[in-house]
């Protein structure tokens, strides 16, 4: 990548990333947390987010994103997001048995409703978010070290 | 029953790039290829004559869905497929940094 | 609520919090990942011992995760196999953990390695803890994805190229395992594995049961390493660092391969003659092909992985007897074959972490030297030659007789010739590595630090006493429930279905 050029796309992707990529993450959100009625879930929304932030490397190049997003912060959410899983599930023993549904069930279709699987949803996306952008970051990371050695 | 024989073939086309080619990538290709092959012939198989998506709606009737098992259990390979496929470029591209090729015919540091 | 014992999922639950932690936390602190996983993998331990026990007392343990009943719900399933294997596979984990203490520290970044080692071990107990066909493969390829980050954990050359190799294999074996999954599914309309042996002993046999068969052999056999699925084994177990190159062959293969064979030939799919024949054929082309592979190599390591070939298959040879003998035989040589070959890479890595090199003809005379290494090798030698009495003397006595017992001399014959060449074999490594004139490179070679020690000379106690779990009283506890369990064969459903209440 030479100096004189500035990093990411052209012009036009990065003004219909300005405008599209809050709206990527927002539905990636809305999958996540409507997962219990609706297909989705935890994984999909999850890799929806870390498509918002992919989005945003590509058009605008890895130190904005980096920027919005640095690295330490990725892997905290990335473990944090496994330990609140854990820690749903052994709140089960709770109610005696491991990964129990122990919140109240509510009434089917409404969004406050089967109890722990909300929670659950959160928790994956939150991991499976962070480490995708992670992988992508360092794979992206290790093209360029192995460019400049070479 | 064709579909199930297609979705096989598909299975074979993805082994045949795993054991034919040369270029690294074509490699993993092939992997992801014969992966998605087994995904799909799993839902397949849950298939049921009329039936609709098991999804559950306030305002529709619940007869008739296809199994919804095979689509929770496929969610899942789906996930560890990426993994290893994940793993596996992560390797590749160390092995372009250290060998400086993509062809595998020109790895062999061990044999014996 | 169905009053069931809590202790079954926390084989899962220990290694896979310790790995979470250990990534979370572990980068700041330096001691932390060392403690974490010598905590997790002594916890893991102590609990196994006490499943043994409580599976002596009670029979077999089925706990409903999340309390969905099974065969709706996913079911851990505590019988004597599984706690034979848990046991085997904790006891070998807490000595290498203890053993890579002093030996990662050549490594900079050992969060990564506990992360992936906890995770690998929460794989493991999970496949072996497990009653449900799908969770198997699940925990199958969490173990097996740890295993190919770990083969290539020192980024050299060799070690990137032996993990590419053995992740393209062993995915292809997942992918034929699960298409296996798929059709037994579609034929049985069920996932778990006591169900699945009900519906199958019911519906008799099939051609979609013989096919699963073929696809599941090729898939388990590769992760077992049979011969003609070996060929990613002798690259892949010498470039992991030593530590690594212990679990692998002593404990990674004999979970995910011989453990998950063992189970669905027996108590899933029935045992049938056909099926018992091919093992028997296997096991014994593995016995002697690694053994004769295995004799003209100079490189330490790889010798050790083709014995490791050639050892599973004297279990795999036992389990195909299929009688209560031979089957007694086998698992007892797969729990002696994980105390002493991990012993023989542990010792591997302290003589490469002494004199930098796995080439037998460059060492030479390190007995004085580094003593306590070459007396655990001696009789880590010993054992894996079948010499009395030690503890592979008598697994491999077991086999033979009960091999004898059912007629098959042939195999027997194999089984003695194998034994003598690997006793050949051993003595070559003892003579080159430890006797002889030493040279002049090793005069300021030491002995291993304090860690490695400890965890060698456990290992060698180990084998030392392990004729004792023949003793009556200690055999009816832990290996004869195991071997029974295997015999019970498709009634295995209707045991796991009495428990659940």
């Amino acid at each position: 990548m030479s100096k004189e050029r500035e990093p990411g796309m052209s012009l036009i992707v990065k003004t219909i990333t300005r405008l599209t990529v809050g709206l990527i993450l927002l539905y990636g959100i809305y999958i996540v947390l409507h997962g219990h009625v609706s297909p989705g879930g935890g994984f999909a929304g999850g890799v929806i987010i870390a498509l918002s932030f992919v989005h945003l490397t590509l058009a605008y190049g890895k130190d904005v994103a980096l920027r919005k997003l640095p690295k330490e912060v990725t892997s905290f959410f990335e473990g944090f997001g496994a330990l609140l899983f854990l820690a749903l599930a052994l709140l089960g023993f709770a109610g005696g048995v491991f990964f129990l549904n122990i919140l109240g069930k509510g009434e089917p279709f409404r969004l406050f409703s089967a109890g722990i699987i909300p929670l659950a949803n959160i928790a994956i996306s939150l991991k499976v978010g962070a480490g995708l952008f992670a992988i992508f970051v360092t794979l992206v990371l290790l093209k360029i070290e192995t460019e400049e050695k070479s | 029953m064709i579909l199930y024989i297609l979705c096989l073939t598909l299975f074979c086309v993805g082994l045949y790039g795993i054991l034919r080619k040369r270029n690294i990538i074509k490699i993993i290709v092939g992997l992801i290829i014969a992966d998605y092959a087994v995904n799909l012939f799993f839902v397949l198989v849950g298939y049921r004559w009329e039936g609709r998506s098991p999804i559950y709606a306030s305002d529709a009737d619940i007869l008739n869905m296809v199994d919804p098992l095979p689509q929770a259990v496929v969610l899942t390979s789906i996930v560890i497929g990426l993994a290893t496929t994940a793993l596996l470029v992560a390797l590749a591209m160390r092995i372009y940094g250290k060998y400086g090729t993509f062809d595998i015919t020109k790895i062999r540091e061990l044999r014996g | 609520m169905i009053p069931q014992n809590p202790i079954v999922p926390f084989f899962v639950i220990i290694p896979l919090a310790g790995a979470f932690v250990t990534a979370f936390i572990g980068k700041r602190f330096k001691r932390l990942p060392d403690l974490l996983g010598f905590v997790s993998t002594l916890g893991c331990l102590l609990l196994s011992v006490a499943a043994v026990w409580l599976v002596r007392r009670g029979g077999v343990l089925v706990y409903s995760v999340g309390a969905w009943k099974p065969p709706v719900g996913i079911a851990m399933v505590l019988d004597g196999l599984t706690a034979f294997m848990l046991v085997t596979v904790n006891l070998v984990a807490c000595l290498v953990v203890v053993f890579s203490v002093d030996y990662m520290k050549r490594f900079t970044s050992k969060w990564k390695f506990y992360t992936l080692f906890l995770l690998m071990l929460a794989g493991m107990n999970g496949v072996v803890a497990t009653g449900d066909l799908f969770n198997l493969f699940v925990f199958l390829e969490i173990a097996s994805v740890a295993s190919y980050a770990l083969v290539a954990f020192g980024t050299e050359k060799e070690e990137l190229e032996a993990a590419f190799k053995y992740a393209v294999m062993g995915t292809v074996a997942s992918l034929f395992v699960l298409l296996g999954i798929v059709f037994l599914y579609s034929y049985t309309s069920t996932l778990n594995m006591a169900d699945m042996a009900v519906v199958l002993a019911a519906k008799g046999p099939s051609d979609i049961v013989l096919l699963v068969s073929v696809l599941f052999l090729m898939g388990f056999g590769l992760k077992a390493a049979l011969v003609p699925f070996h060929a990613w084994l002798p690259d892949a177990h010498p470039s992991a660092p030593a530590p690594i190159s212990a679990m692998l062959s002593g404990v990674l293969i004999k979970s995910l391969g011989v453990y998950a064979l063992c189970r669905i030939f027996y108590n899933v799919l029935g045992m049938t003659p056909k099926v018992a024949e091919l093992f028997l054929f296997l096991g014994a082309l593995s016995m002697v092909i690694g053994v004769f592979l295995a004799i003209g190599q100079w490189d330490l390591k790889r010798l050790l992985a083709y014995h490791s070939i050639s050892q599973i298959g004297y279990v795999v040879l036992g389990l195909g007897l299929a009688t209560p003998l031979g089957v007694l035989g086998g698992l007892f040589h797969l729990f002696n074959h994980s105390v002493f070959k991990s012993l023989l890479f542990l010792n591997s890595g302290s003589l490469e972490h002494a004199t930098g090199t796995r080439d037998l003809q460059k060492m030479g005379g390190l007995m004085e030297k580094m003593p306590v290494t070459g007396a655990t090798n001696l009789v880590a030698s010993m054992s894996i030659a079948g010499i009395p009495p030690f503890n592979g003397f008598w697994s491999k006595l077991l086999i033979i007789i009960a091999a004898v017992q059912a007629g098959r001399m042939g195999y027997a014959f194999w089984a003695v010739l194998a034994s003598l060449l690997t006793l050949a074999s051993f003595t070559k490594v003892m003579k080159y590595a430890f006797f002889g004139t030493a040279r002049k490179a090793w005069e300021g070679v030491t002995e291993a630090p304090f860690f490695m020690r400890c965890a060698m000379v456990l290992l060698a106690l180990i084998c030392m006493a392990g004729g004792v779990l023949l003793v009556p009283g200690v055999r009816e506890a832990f290996l004869s429930r195991a071997a029974a369990d295997v015999m019970e064969g498709l009634h295995y459903g209707v045991s796991v279905f009495r428990c659940v209440g």
